[in-house]
């Protein structure tokens, strides 16, 4: 069991934060051409094995996967993760949508295989990969979605009336009065500690120590401090015709064999979806396992569980 | 004249096609056209300025790398014309329209009437999602305009009461009777909801603007 870190302890942000128990580097990176865009490769596993494409959620990087990714290489797989679009050490884009992300995610699995693969994913992640193999099922032999199963349930009640009249007035005019002034816009600097405990924030479940070896690998050291290195640009929420119903309604067209993994615990980032949300929906050759005792980044809280889970799965 | 404004990463170019006195008239080209295929002359109804905005990915403004279009981002892109013009009417042609549409409903308050016209790219992707695709593009078109632009802003869905949403907003915060007018002859779903709102006219485009044009 890790211990929390001493925040006063001494020696370089690097040496105290940049191990975390299991964690382990990637064993290869490399940049992809998406169109122009550079998106960076991250791979664990032997480079001759079967791959596997892994794709994160939204607003973290393919560090994240640092523990689980080596326990799916120790298996066998070539895990081929990647950071999105504006992620990580991926190129910031101009322009962000999820078609963009999926073409991107095409980038990626052409440059590693034409032959059909498993795709893991969480969260945001998954429901890519879920289009993905929808637009081109030919390219994969399974999904696996960790908490990005969707549900048309609303997280919150939507206000009605001059309620929300007055609500999407403020929406619209906050989000355009922000566009206004991106072009200086660039994260905020801080300690190492400090970036951690605003991620901690998002990610409530997740240890301290953890989230400090993730500001090593998903933030940069600039003269003045830390700073995440995920476009200044991104920001959660925002507006637009999506509505989650639609990718539950084409759920049923999957032909690849899904595994859903559901957690109980509901938290900020989570999708809150629950067994009777899907299972009318759910495509032939289908597997729920619902995790109850863990949040939304249950392949974190519960690494070695969730790897052995998706293994079996794929076996 | 040309005046470069920027929007996040995009630098956008705003023509002005007549200098004036008074409030501005805005144009928003369609999809794929640019404010070059754009005259002063076919507004003879407007006695004030006229600019023309090239929206990101057309005419003169920046092409974006790796697409990602959204009628939201161009409705930004619209915003920051705003910004630099103060209030303004705005007469969009297509994809303009519906931006139009977006950026009345966003900011009544500064937009003294929107005038949705027929043009490339008024129907969007429809309402509802169909099979999901993702269109090749030949590396070799850098455009402009840009091709991502041309195949994502072609399938952008439009569901109607998405587009309602923003004549709820228009109606609510806006000091105008007929704060939208449409002049387009094609009415895809979305257009057709706007049309049957109480407080969006029908009227031709000279009519619009001279309407607007005395407020």
């Amino acid at each position: 069991m890790s211990q929390p870190l001493d925040e006063e302890s001494s020696g370089s942000d690097e040496e105290r934060c940049g191990r975390y128990p299991g964690a382990r580097a990637p064993d290869r990176r490399r940049r992809v051409n998406a169109h122009g865009l550079g998106i960076t490769v991250s791979e664990w596993g032997d480079a001759e094995g079967p791959p596997l494409l892994l794709a994160h959620g939204g607003f973290d990087f393919a560090g994240t996967y640092a523990v689980f990714a080596p326990l799916l290489a120790e298996r066998g797989w070539r895990v081929v993760s990647w950071d999105q679009r504006g992620h990580g050490d991926s190129d910031h884009a101009a322009l962000y949508t999820w078609d963009a992300d999926v073409r991107d995610a095409l980038a990626v699995l052409d440059a590693t295989t034409r032959e059909p693969v498993p795709f893991v994913g969480h969260s945001k992640g998954a429901g890519m990969l879920t289009t993905l193999a929808q637009i081109l099922p030919h390219r994969a032999s399974h999904v696996v979605s960790i908490d990005g199963l969707p549900s048309a349930r609303h997280r919150r009640p939507e206000p009605s009336g001059d309620e929300r009249t007055r609500y999407m007035a403020e929406l619209f005019g906050d989000m355009l009065d922000r566009r206004r002034r991106l072009a200086e816009t660039q994260r905020r600097p801080g300690t190492l500690e400090e970036l951690a405990r605003r991620r901690g924030r998002m990610n409530p479940r997740l240890s301290f120590e953890w989230l400090c070896y993730l500001v090593t690998v998903g933030a940069r050291h600039d003269p003045d401090g830390w700073r995440w290195k995920l476009d200044p640009v991104m920001r959660f929420g925002g507006f637009g015709p999506w509505r989650p119903e639609w990718a539950r309604n084409q759920l049923p067209s999957l032909s690849v064999p899904l595994l859903g993994i559901l957690v109980g615990i509901i938290e900020e980032m989570g999708f809150e979806t629950s067994r009777e949300d899907v299972e009318p929906y759910l495509p032939r050759d289908s597997r729920i396992e619902v995790i109850e005792d863990s949040g939304h980044f249950v392949h974190i809280e519960k690494p070695a569980e969730i790897a052995a889970l998706v293994c079996d799965f794929l076996s | 004249m040309k005046t470069t404004l920027r929007h996040a990463k995009i630098e956008l170019v705003l023509h002005t096609l007549r200098e004036g006195e008074g409030r501005a008239l805005l144009l928003l080209h369609g999809l794929g056209e640019s404010a070059a295929r754009e005259d002063a002359r076919w507004y003879p109804a407007w006695p004030g300025p006229i600019h023309a905005l090239d929206f990101t990915g057309h005419g003169e403004s920046t092409i974006p790398v790796g697409g990602g279009y959204a009628a939201e981002f161009l409705m930004a892109d619209a915003d920051a014309a705003l910004a630099h013009l103060g209030a303004v009417t705005l007469c969009g042609r297509g994809l303009g329209a519906y931006v139009a549409l977006l950026l009345a409903g966003s900011r009544p308050a500064e937009v003294t009437g929107a005038i949705l016209c027929d043009g490339p790219g008024l129907a969007g992707g429809g309402s509802q999602p169909s099979t999901p695709t993702l269109p090749g593009i030949d590396p070799s078109d850098t455009g402009p305009p840009d091709p991502f632009a041309l195949v994502e802003l072609a399938r952008d869905l439009r569901p109607t009461d998405y587009a309602l949403e923003y004549v709820r907003q228009v109606e609510a915060f806006s000091e105008l009777d007929r704060p939208l007018t449409v002049c387009a002859v094609q009415r895809p779903e979305w257009l057709q909801a706007v049309v049957d709102a109480p407080s969006v006219a029908e009227a031709p485009l000279d009519d619009a603007l001279a309407y607007y044009a005395r407020l």
